[in-house]
Parts: C-alpha cells; structure tokens; sequence
C-alpha cells in the first residue's frame, strides 16, 4: 500500500534522521537556560507574579 | 441617529454582522436542501442562532457609548463579560454532563433504562457523556480562566471587542450542534470526535478567533515576562488546534447531508485517531489544567510558586514527550510493533515532567499548609494535583505491554480514566470556580464555605467508590478473560464476566451519584454568591494614580 503522506528531498531525510539530536539539543538549551544561576533573580520574581497584581 | 453620529460601527461590527446575516441566508437556503433531518435541523439552529447574532450585535451597537477604555484611571479595565458567560456555561454542562454519565451508568447496571429508545441508548448518550463534560464543562472553564489569567498576568484589557463574545458564543453553539447531533445519531464514530465535518468546520473558525484573542493579549501585554500559565494556556490552543486539523480530514457525502467519511482508513486512521486522543488528553485535559494550577494555587494559597525553573523544565518536557505516546492505546493491534513500543517508551517518560508538576503544585504550599484546614477551596485544589500525581503513574504503568495485556478493553481503564477526570480535572475546575466566580462578579467571598466542605466531602467520596469500583471489576474481568481450563479451553464465557462485574456497576453508579450531588450545592453555592453575597468595596487605590 503506498503511504498517504509522502514527502521525500535532501532536507526532508536529513530532519528525519537528525531530528533526535536536533529535539535533544534544543531541551538541552532550555534546561540550560532554566538552571543559568543568572536568570535565578528573574525567576524568583516571576514566580510570584499572580500575587503582586493590582 | 444624531446622537450616535459621533460614534460609528466598527469594522467587526458592520462585518461581523453582515457575515451573518449572509450566513443566515444561506442556512435557511440549506436546511431547505437538506438529505436528513438531522442536517435540517442543525441548519435551522444555525439560521436562528446567525439571525439572533445579528440582532445582538446590532442592538449592542445602538445601545452602547464610546467602545470600553483599555484603561480606567491607569489602571487595565479588564474585560470580564465573556468570562462570566464562560463560568455559567461551564457549571450548567458540568451538571449534564455528570447527570448524562450518571444515567449511563445505571444502564450498564440495569439495561433496561436505556428505555429501548434510539435517543437514549447507550451508544449515542455515551458520547453526549464525555463531550458535556470533557469539552463543554472543561472547555468552558478553560475559556473562561484563560481569558482572565492572560488579562491579569499581563495588565491588559482582553484583545477585541466582539472577538472573545465570539469566541465563548460560537463555542458553545458547537456544543449544542454536537450534542444533539449525538443524540439524532450524527457521528463520525471517532472516539472524542465524534462530531460531523460541519460541526468541525464551525470549531475551526472558533477556533482560530480564540487564538487570536489570546495571542493579541499576551502580544499587547505590559508585563516583561509571559507568566508560565500563559505557556501553559498557549499550548493548549495551540495543539488543540493542530490536533483538530490533523484528525478530522473528511470527505462529505453531500453538501446538504450530515455524513462524510475520513480521509484515510485502517491502520493510518487508528494511528490518526490516537495520536489525537492521547495529546487530547496531553494537551486539553493536561496543559491546560496545568495552566489553572500555576495560577490559582499560588494566588489562593497565596505563596509564590514553589519552582518556576522546575516550571520551565517540566513544560517543555510535556510538551515534547506527550505527542509520541498515542501507540499506547493500540497495543497487540495491527499497528506496527515498533511504534507500540516506541509509544510505551514515551509514555513511561512522560511520568517524569508530570510529577514534576505535581511537585511544583504541592510545594507551593510550603508554609501555608495549615490553610488546608480552614480553606476548603484550596484543600479542593490540593487533592486535585494529588489526583493528579496518582493518575499520571497509573497510566505511563497501564501504558506497559504486559500490564495493558490484562488492563486493555476492560474497565481498569474506565476507571483510570475517572481518577484523573473527576479527581484532577473536575476538582481543579471546581476549585478555580469557587475563586474565579466572587472575583468578577465582585463578591467579597463565596456565599457559604460550609457548602464547599460538603461539596468536597460528597465528591471525593463518590471518586473513592467510582475508581475503586472500577479496578476491581476491570482487573477481575481481566483475569476471567484470560484464565484457561487445564483441557485449553476458556474457563468463562463472556456473559459470566459481564454477571460478575454487576456488583461494582451499581457502586460506580452510587458513586457517580455523589459526584453529580456535590455539584448541585456547588451550583447553589455559586448562585447564591452571585444573587446574595456581600459586595466587595472598591478600594480607594482604584481612584489614586497608579504607583
């Protein structure tokens, strides 16, 4: 049976192959941007937005 | 018109209304081709309800001043109309939708309620069950938290002035087009989809608006940072959306008759299907509760939140774990082995940024536990994270091949299902309710707190017995199911197990009983907030420039 969708190029198998790496290294930027101890102050601080409203 | 000669329509008004009226025209037009009844009826309702909608936004037209300010006195005028309709809608479809899964769970004890009427036979009153109460109760309250979080987390009035009425109208009117369409036998069959490629269109434009609305907000905001329930909101409509899209591809028959068939079938479809099933769950039973826990708890608990790093963490986790674990409801099928597997592997995963929620839920209580004592709101809320915790180990452990060989077809999952429905999602809905209503409509306090602790006490009590109910009677139906005689034979027939799980229907249904119950003096409890309660003096600040 031929697939429904079918999408086939260069760019198309190469983000099917990567796309692992490629998912792991944008969470790994995300955990490291979490975790910078420089962001810290700036968390704390949203951390607490619902209750400074008015 | 002198008066009014300073003031003109605006490009929504004089477009949203002829859009309408044309719209109404042409259901008229097509109720009058119709191929079945059904389809002419919902024709006709979508005539009445286009007629009426050109009225309402005429006559709001003529009615009204200058458009509302953004601001009063520097300080955002926030936009609380919608949010209201959202809450009453929300506990209306809440009380169907329970009293519907009520009635079908005494069917299932006692057949014959099913009255041997088409209408209200199981098959077309089940899904009427998990629409009300998934989509038209959760929906609303979701609506109607998201539009207020988005304007308080950003300081800004909610974008569009018919947009969001737009927004919570046409929703609901998808509803009603949907749920009785259930009734009159429309459905694509799709389990949580069941809605006919008309009703589907309609959701998209709604659809679409809603995001709009919410996007605009948060893009006007005052505030530097985009609170995490906003994240958590944002990614809520913005999967719902392509959930929507990917599952529902089908093929009209007629453009004047109800029926169309999906675009793929078999396997595809199956695999179609539950990827929209399970980020249903991921993404509108999940994400977007999440989103009311990150506001609500701390805001009544009144604490900051416990990690908005874990916060973070945690929301990227879900959000790029949970799209690959719909395989999990197609275990032992046709589905290729491979990606059941890789389905149980993500599921198994997704456990992790899940408790990280529930985590960052509990702990933000730290140092004001003793308001569980005293403050049946936010002991509601509690229990609905723990709910929460309890369901999202349950069910990466229910997601294992071995274990989903005995739990698979049987009412473990019902069961399963209803601890994280009624105890997280129900609960966490309940207690958002109990905040959100005294605060638009401006109350000092709800009318009785008293009310809460029984609505607490009815419902968890009715949960305990409905879960465990059901466990018993899915794991021993499991076991029947698969025990042998020592010749090689099944030791049950079908109809033995079906004899045995009687007992527990008639406990799941007493405990369905007590849910719908706590949700009646909810009801009254929130109306009499509204009709009686103490109006909450304005504070002065609201006069003074703003600091």
């Amino acid at each position: 049976m031929k697939p429904i969708i079918a999408v086939e190029n260069i760019a198309s198998s190469l983000v099917t192959t990567l796309w692992t790496p490629i998912f792991f290294a944008i969470f790994i930027a995300i955990v490291t941007y979490a975790l910078w101890p420089r962001n810290k102050a700036a968390f704390d601080e949203a951390a607490s937005m619902p209750l400074r409203e008015e | 018109m002198s008066a009014s000669s300073t003031k003109s329509m605006t490009i929504g008004e004089s477009g949203l209304s002829l859009t309408f009226a044309v719209t109404a025209f042409l259901c008229v037009f097509a109720a009058a081709k119709a191929l079945d009844t059904a389809f002419a009826f919902h024709a006709s309702l979508a005539a009445a309800a286009s007629a009426a909608s050109v009225f309402f936004i005429l006559n709001r037209y003529f009615e009204r001043g200058e458009l509302p300010p953004q601001e009063i006195n520097g300080r955002p005028n926030y936009n609380l109309g919608p949010i209201k309709f959202s809450s009453f809608m929300a506990m209306f479809w809440g009380i169907a939708g329970f009293a519907v899964g009520l009635i079908i769970a005494s069917q299932l004890a006692w057949p014959a309620l099913n009255f041997d009427l088409p209408w209200t036979s199981f098959g077309r009153l089940r899904p009427l069950h998990t629409s009300a109460v998934i989509f038209a109760f959760g929906g609303n309250v979701l609506l109607a938290t998201s539009f207020y979080v988005v304007q308080r987390t950003s300081r800004v009035r909610l974008a569009g002035d018919l947009a969001p009425w737009f927004v919570v109208v046409g929703y609901n009117f998808f509803i009603l087009i949907a749920g009785t369409g259930y009734l009159l036998g429309v459905t694509e069959g799709k389990e949580y989809a069941e809605p006919e490629w008309y009703s589907d269109l309609w959701l998209t434009i709604v659809w679409v608006v809603y995001l709009l609305v919410f996007l605009t907000t948060v893009i006007k905001r005052k505030e530097p940072h985009i609170f995490v329930a906003n994240w958590f909101y944002l990614a809520f409509i913005v999967t719902i959306a392509v959930l929507h899209l990917g599952n529902n591809p089908a093929l009209p028959v007629s453009f004047f008759g109800s029926k169309s068939y999906v675009a793929w079938g078999g396997v595809q479809d199956a695999m179609f299907q539950w990827w929209y099933g399970h980020n249903a769950v991921g993404f509108f039973l999940t994400a977007g509760f999440l989103a009311i826990m990150y506001y609500f708890i701390p805001k009544r608990a009144e604490r900051p939140i416990y990690s908005y790093r874990l916060s973070i963490i945690h929301f990227w986790a879900l959000i790029f774990l949970y799209i690959w674990a719909g395989p999990h409801h197609l275990h032992y099928t046709a589905l290729p082995d491979w990606t059941q597997t890789l389905g149980m592997t993500f599921s198994i995963m997704l456990w992790m940024p899940s408790w990280g929620g529930m985590i960052n839920g509990l702990m933000t209580l730290s140092g004001a536990w003793d308001k569980l004592r005293t403050d049946p709101v936010l002991r509601m809320l509690v229990v609905s994270v723990a709910f929460y915790g309890m369901s999202t180990f349950e069910g990466p452990m229910m997601s294992i091949k071995v274990v989903n060989s005995l739990s698979h077809y049987t009412d473990w999952t019902i069961g399963h299902v209803h601890s994280g429905a009624l105890g997280w999602v129900g609960f966490v809905s309940f207690g958002a309710l109990y905040c959100l209503v005294p605060w638009i409509w401006n109350r000092k306090g709800l009318y009785s707190l008293k009310l809460v602790n029984w609505h607490f006490w009815t419902a968890t009590l009715g949960i305990v017995l409905y879960i465990s109910a059901m466990w018993v009677s899915g794991i021993l139906q499991g076991l029947m199911w698969r025990s042998y005689t020592a010749l090689g034979f099944l030791e049950y027939s079908f109809i033995e197990t079906v004899e045995a799980m009687h007992p527990f229907y008639i406990i799941r249904a007493a405990g369905g009983a007590l849910f719908l119950i706590g949700s009646l003096i909810m009801a009254y409890n929130l109306w009499m907030t509204v009709r009686v309660g103490e109006e909450e003096v304005q504070s002065p600040v609201a006069l003074q420039p703003a600091e």
